[in-house]
């Protein structure tokens, strides 16, 4: 099969601001006006959440967590879209989202229970405007459209009141680009010209499958097939993720309907804790991904441009070590799930076939508590 | 023959359908150079090439509609689905499609597809990685649904799966790949008959997939106790092999069913409607369900509770006895 290869799309341009080298370059449609503190909250960001996914690695290795799904090299994108996001705004994320979590201030604790196997996610999506996790692939692009339509309905798009109009912002990675779903929720944000806008990390693989078994074009220029703009960032820089992600949630609040980005970024680290890279690709691939690290270019950025001084980093150091502290502890800490919660939540309104089997549930699970006392 | 493991015979088995059928093709999410998330292909998309074994786009519709296609075209597709929690993409293509193309096209398109779903749960895994969905897919006219329980009927019933002209759903218990290894049988057994694993006279316990192991211990336990519960593997969960069955049932008079699904209208339910129907003068209790419970699966830190275990299994047979 790989013998009748077709054309070849040369390589598209994609909206950088700041190179591997941490140099700031302007672009015509982008303009970012970002003073130097602002940046370096934004390295703040990257570096504390790198911490966390660090931590859940080694949370994973000592058989705290289940799994882990690893979000190394993908902290630029993620921190770029999430600090673009205003308050009122709504993300939906898949299960690898832990930078866009943090940056809506969701404890990263609240992140560790599915992981863990102590509940399914569990915190509510209108705490911090930031869905559950979706395991499904591609399933929440509908729901992102969903919330979107309920948004036009409620007229909180293109009333010009910055506190009212509203965005959504789908994330999904390019393997769930594949999924109908996907491409389901492009059909109706261009039907119903809806508020959303669909942020693909396109990391090039899904699990062991590059990216070009899902798709012969860039993946961005999907959109225009779908009727609505799309285009490709620098995934792994942070200024251009925002940027971009903050242009295009202006445009659905104003009513200009949806866009995909393409942020265009590599998975550092196996799919989950559970993968094995050294089937399917060379290291020397992450090697020179290495080279275009998310956060080694802010702070050259930082050091070489900007008045940042030392006490800068040696203060984030101490916050890091807490952070990690807080997630180390915490983690453990997470209370096990109770046989009753088990039936909880299932419906609204239980039925009583299933309260009995609560019943018999609880007092299996104390006969054995008992026996094993 | 050394004795394998069932991911290993699975590998085995899909091996021998392929050489001995160039019309055999393996088509689903990461089979190819990872050889699945379990293994299963390894090694096989070197051996037969990415014309037979294909990494597909991530799209189970995708994957179940065009093997729709290529079995009209003359292929035999063997599809995987990563995970059973993942099959649902895929449900409207299987029930609507895959089930009903030889009825629709009066009896002249065979849909010779076998779709191979790990399931069950016990692997500690997140949401949607230990689902047993087999009841949906039982009671959908048109497929045929079956699940191993060893290396050895994991060897023959994968081939015996994939040659069969109507569609296969084929449940593979994930806990099971890399347990216990086994010799490899010299002759298949019939696909759709049930194997008596464990003869007894005072109990009849029923499993399939996952459960026919936790079935197995709690013959053991019991047996220390002085109760000699009989142990069927059914197999076969459609058609079901009511004969098997009932003949066990005629001796034991007292019938469990054990399976991880959860309680209500599933295998369960289907089997013992139809002893009570068949057997119902034989019958010394009712005939008893260990099951999962009607809930979404729990996470991971409960699901060694929630599942059917030898206590629950046991408090079960005590139950039965004491009628
Ligand atoms: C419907 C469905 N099919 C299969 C899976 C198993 N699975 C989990 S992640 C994954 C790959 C997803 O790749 P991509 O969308 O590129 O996102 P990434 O994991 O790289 O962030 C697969 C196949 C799933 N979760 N859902």
């Amino acid at each position: 099969m790989t013998e009748h290869v077709r054309a070849v799309h040369p390589e598209p341009d994609m909206v950088q601001l700041l190179t591997p080298e941490g140099q700031r370059v302007e672009h015509p449609d982008y303009p970012l006006e970002i003073t130097d503190d602002e940046i370096a909250a934004l390295y703040r960001d990257l570096v504390l959440v790198r911490r966390i996914d660090t931590e859940a690695i080694a949370l994973q290795r000592q058989g705290e967590l289940g799994l882990w799904a690893s979000l190394l090299g993908q902290e630029a994108a993620q921190v770029g879209a999430g600090r673009a996001l205003k308050k009122h705004d709504m993300a939906f994320p898949t299960y690898r989202e832990h930078g866009v979590a943090w940056c809506r201030d969701v404890d990263p604790l609240a992140l560790l229970g599915l992981f863990r196997g102590t509940n399914l996610g569990g915190f509510s999506p209108h705490e911090h405007n930031f869905n559950n996790y979706t395991i499904v692939i591609g399933a929440q692009t509908l729901h992102a459209a969903g919330y979107a339509m309920g948004v036009v309905r409620d007229g909180a798009v293109g009333t010009g009141d910055p506190e009212r109009d509203t965005a959504v912002l789908a994330f999904f990675g390019d393997g769930a680009s594949s999924q109908g779903d996907v491409n389901e929720s492009f059909v109706f944000a261009a039907a119903g010209n809806l508020p959303v806008v669909f942020f693909c990390q396109n990391n090039q693989w899904a699990i062991s499958e590059p990216v070009t078994t899902q798709s012969r074009v860039p993946l961005y220029k999907r959109a225009s097939g779908f009727g609505f703009p799309g285009m490709r960032i620098d995934g792994n820089d942070v200024l251009a993720s925002l940027a971009v992600t903050r242009k295009a949630l202006n445009d659905a609040r104003n009513a200009q309907g949806p866009t995909l980005i393409e942020a265009f970024t590599y998975r550092m680290n196996p799919h989950t804790t559970n993968d094995d890279t050294r089937r399917y690709r060379l290291g020397s691939e992450a090697e020179t991904w290495k080279l275009k690290d998310p956060i080694a270019r802010v702070k050259a950025y930082l050091l070489r441009e900007a008045n940042v001084g030392t006490e800068f980093f040696a203060e984030l150091e101490q916050e890091s070590k807490k952070l990690a502290e807080h997630v180390r502890a915490g983690c453990r800490a997470l209370p096990n799930p109770t046989p009753e919660s088990v039936f909880q939540n299932v419906y609204v309104d239980a039925p009583d076939e299933l309260l009995k089997q609560r019943g018999e549930f609880v007092d299996f699970v104390s006969s054995i508590e008992e026996v094993n006392a | 023959m050394t004795a394998r493991t069932m991911a290993k015979a699975l590998n085995e088995g899909l091996r021998k359908a392929m050489e001995d059928d160039p019309k055999v093709l393996i088509m689903g999410e990461d089979v190819g150079k990872l050889g699945g998330v379990f293994r299963v292909t390894d090694g096989l998309q070197k051996d037969f090439g990415e014309d037979r074994v294909i990494d597909t786009p991530l799209a189970e519709s995708g994957i179940i509609g065009t093997a729709v296609g290529l079995a009209m075209r003359g292929y035999r597709p063997v599809c995987e689905i990563q995970f059973d929690g993942f099959v649902f993409p895929g449900f409207d293509q299987i029930v609507s499609q895959v089930a009903k193309m030889y009825n629709r096209s009066a009896g002249l398109v065979k849909m010779p597809i076998t779709i191979r779903i790990p399931f069950g749960g016990g692997i500690g895994a997140v949401e949607h990685h230990s689902e047993s969905p087999e009841a949906y897919f039982a009671h959908t006219a048109g497929l045929k649904v079956v699940a191993c329980s060893n290396p050895s009927d994991a060897y023959w019933m994968i081939q015996q799966s994939i040659s069969s002209d109507d569609p296969v759903i084929f449940f593979e218990p994930k806990r099971r790949y890399h347990a216990a290894k086994s010799e490899i049988d010299p002759e298949p057994y019939p696909l759709h008959q049930a194997r008596v694993v464990r003869p007894g006279r005072d109990v009849t316990l029923l499993a399939y997939g996952p459960m026919v192991a936790m079935a197995l211990e709690s013959a053991a336990a019991a047996a220390e106790d002085g109760q000699e519960l009989e142990v069927i593997d059914l197999r076969s969960i459609s058609p079901l092999d009511m004969p098997t069955v009932l003949e066990s049932v005629g001796r034991t008079g007292r019938l469990i069913v054990v399976h991880e699904a959860p309680h209500s209208f599933g295998v369960g339910a289907e089997i013992a409607a139809r002893v009570q129907e068949q057997a119902f003068y034989s019958l010394e209790a009712p005939v008893l369900r260990v099951s999962g419970f009607d809930t979404p699966y729990p996470p991971s830190r409960l699901e060694n509770e929630w599942l059917p275990n030898i206590d629950r299994i046991l408090d079960a047979v005590d139950q039965s006895l004491g009628y």
